[in-house]
């Protein structure tokens, strides 16, 4: 982790007509940071992470992007970041090899690196005798390790993970963050949701979002003094507990 | 009976809370109708007749007469021989010949009777048919005149040729046509659709794990579109009457029962279809695929049957659609009654019951 | 006993695919049971067994003592099933749906209404909205509801917490609770190891295999070496380091803290040793203490 911020908003909102889905939103956040977001059902965690993401354009306020403007170089943005979520994460009926290829060049990774780089990656995942089976036969917990790797196959600056963890199992669940822990030690800044309030614990920092705002931001230690909790679930609890927006709101 | 009710009912939700099908279900028939009706010139006006008159006396002078007075008609040309009639048509200049035979006037009155011959472009089947119509129409007016007070009964006979395309194939054909495609498309598609959607989001789990049969679950499903359909098709019937001059000359209430067999027989379709697929891309493929392919090619509408290869022929039995058309054509456009049309509603009553009991069979009580 | 599973076995494509082998258990009357698993473990397929929606390759099952292939009828009368993904009309409203579920089991809100009035209570200020436009939460108390409303024997409730948020989560536990002061039977899996303590008796599940069996309390104790919890200044660190020392038999990563079993031997020379070479390695603030193990801690025990 360095000192380089890499994400800045600055009273980032977005509107749909009467309803503010993300209101102000202001932070930074650090080159090779694990940055954990999270939010109770409907608190706007998907509305801020899509603008981040250069998917949706800001109703006011502003942010750079790995050092691009959100609002005229999403282009740009979209090229330097990578994208995993739990419901779409890789083609099923291509094998492992045809999906690393097909998003290594839709990333427009160099034809010379690209043999290199996909025989050290099913290396390191230790899927060589995978490497040709399609990706559907897959056990769930390999398939998330290897959607993340492909995330971050382009070398992005900044990956974002929408839930990545949900349903795999604990070990699986545990190996996956060590691939995180890797891909934050080469300078990746890791943008990260989960339901698992124990994954909460290995972000250097956690914001919690709540009806639209964002209710804390510090790192796990402090929020539990702040709290006075013994664990993150805990923090949330005590946050979302009285949130108006989680049972009337998509 | 209550489950029942409330099951359909629920199913009359599904379809009013999802106004772009619903939009599509209705706009579809009526674009469809109105598209044809545009195509048509329902209303002629200065077709170009050719006259040729062997007899040039008293009355074959009064009827061009009338037809000149006609604002249909715009006589263009007298000639004599036949060879040149042929040429006329063939130059496309005229629409209509009309023909007296020397002696016109003195067959009428010695035998009471004449014949005029009229020969029709029916290359254009719907302008040609009302043509004729028109022309006959001025006949019978002339004869109505002579008759006043005759005792003799005196008639004229008019021989109608159509060239070109004897049959008439054409757009009043097309009508039925329609009309067995819509109701093809609306049951068959969106009855495999509904049940599969169910599948789809895991709601046919639940209704599996009830009480309640589950081939009512499958019936209760196809009651709104049967109510559609029959919607469907007195807008199609509406507009084809009044946008297009069609004629239902038979029963009415035939016409909607030999319909309301074809949506049963396509909603039994539907159901098979929906049996066999798990996803909505899949049932609408298929019903795509094997029933508005098969409608078109072979109910005989567009292309006609007879002169398909034989197998083709024998194949064009299987499709519904075929059956339907002939009994809508009898029904509509002949005026004939269920004397004339039994065979086919009883081959469609078969064919109903063959596919529900298959698609009954068919269905699972389990996944999987 | 209210439900029998014996040596049930499934599998997918023709024998490809092993989705349960030789799964046995029984749920008393009453009783809470978690199924607990991650996804693709086989806790969906029992569930799909039980409420007769799949014949089983070999094996027999029951409920309430009905053979769930022979006499699946009687036990489609018995049961309320909440599949895994939410599964109802979402172009219906709240209100629609529940009646549509009454009338389909022959019965009525109103002769029902005190098995769900506690839960209905929380989203019938929004019984006109459609189901589609709830939160997560609402949507699995609405389908709670709507499982309920027929009064069932056994309560099948497949992944009722999944994707929904801690609150949420909390919430529809302790309608879980509730519900079991109703004599409800409940057989409900959950991915979330955390809550497997909420349940009466739990099976742990893995790639079609029951690990173990019995009450969480048992399962903990069962958990055969002493656990430590170790941290200091830079955990992930700490971790790979923890991994490569002699002195350590297991090392696994647990939020906060890291937890660890040590070899066999005299445990407070052990710790002593672990923290010096720790320290060697350079790090600080180190802390060890030792914890009662967690169910995921026995889970993953399991697991190797």
């Amino acid at each position: 982790m360095t000192n380089e911020v890499v994400i800045k908003t600055d009273k980032l909102t977005k509107q749909y007509g009467d309803f503010v889905a993300a209101n102000q939103i202001t932070l930074e956040v650090y080159q090779g940071e694990i940055f954990g977001f999270l939010g109770a059902n409907g608190a706007g965690k998907t509305t801020a992470m899509r603008m981040l993401c250069g998917l949706s354009t800001p109703s006011s306020g502003s942010a750079t992007i790995g050092g691009f403007d959100i609002y005229k170089e999403t282009e740009q943005i979209k090229k330097n970041i990578g994208y995993m979520s739990q419901k779409f994460s890789l083609y099923e009926d291509l094998t492992v090899m045809e999906n690393i290829r097909f998003f290594g060049g839709i990333y427009g990774v160099p034809d010379k690196d690209l043999k290199e780089r996909m025989r050290s990656l099913i290396e390191t995942l230790g899927l060589k005798s995978e490497a040709d089976k399609l990706v559907g036969s897959l056990p769930l917990g390999w398939k998330q390790k290897l959607a993340f790797s492909v995330a971050i196959f382009h070398e992005p600056k900044i990956v974002f993970l929408d839930e990545p963890t949900g349903g795999v199992d604990p070990v699986t669940r545990r190996q996956f963050w060590d691939l995180i822990y890797d891909a934050s030690d080469k300078g990746i800044t890791i943008f990260v949701t989960t339901h698992y309030m124990d994954e909460a614990e290995y972000c250097n920092r956690v914001t919690m979002m709540v009806d639209g705002y964002i209710k804390a931001l510090d790192t796990p230690y402090k929020l539990k003094q702040q709290f006075s909790a013994d664990s993150m679930d805990d923090v949330f609890y005590e946050l979302a507990r009285n949130a108006k927006r989680r049972e009337d709101q998509l | 009976m209550k489950q029942f009710i409330t099951f359909v009912r629920k199913e009359f939700y599904h379809v009013f809370r999802d106004q772009k099908t619903l939009l599509l279900l209705f706009g579809m028939p009526v674009a469809q109708i109105i598209l044809f009706g545009f195509a048509l010139t329902n209303e002629i006006k200065n077709s170009k007749v050719l006259i040729c008159d062997h007899a040039r006396d008293a009355a074959t002078q009064n009827i061009l007469q009338r037809f000149e007075a006609s604002p249909s008609f715009n006589i263009e040309k007298n000639i004599l021989n036949h060879k040149g009639i042929e040429q006329e048509f063939k130059k496309g200049k005229i629409r209509l010949a009309v023909i007296f035979p020397a002696n016109f006037q003195n067959d009428l009155n010695h035998f009471n009777k004449a014949q005029v011959q009229l020969i029709a472009d029916a290359s254009d089947p719907n302008t040609a048919t009302t043509l004729t119509n028109y022309a006959s129409s001025i006949l019978m007016d002339y004869q109505k005149e002579l008759q006043e007070g005759q005792a003799q009964f005196m008639s004229i006979k008019t021989d109608v040729r159509m060239i070109y395309n004897p049959e008439l194939k054409g757009t009043t054909n097309f009508v039925p046509g329609v009309i067995a495609l819509v109701l093809l498309l609306v049951c068959v598609l969106m009855t495999s659709i509904s049940i599969v959607k169910e599948k789809e989001t895991g709601t046919m789990e639940l209704l599996l794990v009830s009480p309640f049969n589950p081939i009512l679950v499958v019936l209760s499903k196809a009651v709104p579109y049967f109510f559609l359909s029959l919607i469907n098709l007195t807008v199609i019937l509406i507009l084809s009457t009044t946008l297009m001059d069609m004629p239902i000359k038979g029963s009415i209430f035939l016409l909607y029962f030999a319909s309301s067999l074809l949506i049963l027989t396509a909603l039994s379709l539907g159901l098979l279809i929906s049996n066999s697929t798990d996803s909505q891309q899949a049932a609408m493929l298929i019903s795509l695929m094997g029933m508005l392919i098969p409608t078109m090619m072979l109910t005989g509408f567009m292309f006609p049957l007879e002169n398909m290869p034989l197998a083709l022929q024998y194949i064009s039995n299987l499709v519904p659609s075929k059956w339907y058309y002939t009994i809508t054509k009898s029904v509509m456009i002949k005026g004939m009654g269920i004397e004339a049309i039994w065979k086919e509603l009883l081959v469609l009553t078969v064919m109903t019951l063959v596919l529900l009991t298959i698609s009954i069979k068919k269905f699972k009580i389990r996944l999987a | 006993m209210d439900v029998v599973l014996k040596n049930i076995v499934k599998t997918y494509n023709k024998g490809k695919v092993k989705a349960v082998s030789d799964v046995s258990f029984s749920v008393e009357k009453g009783e809470l049971f978690g199924l607990i698993g991650p996804d693709g473990a086989g806790k969906t397929t029992i569930f799909r067994i039980l409420a007769t929606l799949l014949l089983p390759d070999e094996g027999t099952a029951s409920v309430n003592g009905h053979d769930a292939v022979n006499d699946y009828k009687e036990i489609r009368k018995r049961i309320g099933y909440m599949p895994g993904k939410f599964s109802l009309y979402q172009d219906l409203s709240v209100e629609e749906n529940l009646n549509f579920f009454a009338t389909l089991f022959n019965t009525s809100i109103e002769e029902n209404y005190e098995l769900i009035r506690d839960i209905y209570t929380q989203i019938e200020p929004f019984k006109t909205r459609r189901a589609g436009k709830l939160s997560g939460g609402m949507k699995q108390k609405l389908a709670l509801c709507c499982a309920l409303i027929r009064s069932p024997s056994l309560l099948l409730l497949d992944e009722p917490t999944t994707g929904v948020d801690t609150v949420s989560r909390k919430e529809f536990w302790e309608m879980l609770k509730g519900l079991k002061e109703q004599h409800i039977t409940i057989l409900v899996s959950t991915p979330y190891m955390d809550e497997a303590t909420l349940c009466d008796r739990i099976a742990l599940i893995q790639d079609g295999e029951i690990l173990s069996i019995n009450s969480p309390r048992k399962i903990i104790n069962q958990f055969p070496d002493q656990l430590y919890a170790v941290k200091s200044q830079k955990m992930s660190r700490l971790l790979a380091d923890l991994r490569q020392s002699s002195t350590i038999s297991s090392c696994n990563s647990f939020g906060e803290y890291h937890h660890i079993t040590l070899h066999q031997g005299n445990t407070f020379e052990m710790q002593k040793k672990l923290i010096n070479e720790m320290e060697h390695l350079g790090h600080t603030q180190i802390e060890i203490k030792s914890i009662a193990p967690t169910i995921e801690d026995c889970f993953i025990k399991l697991m190797s």
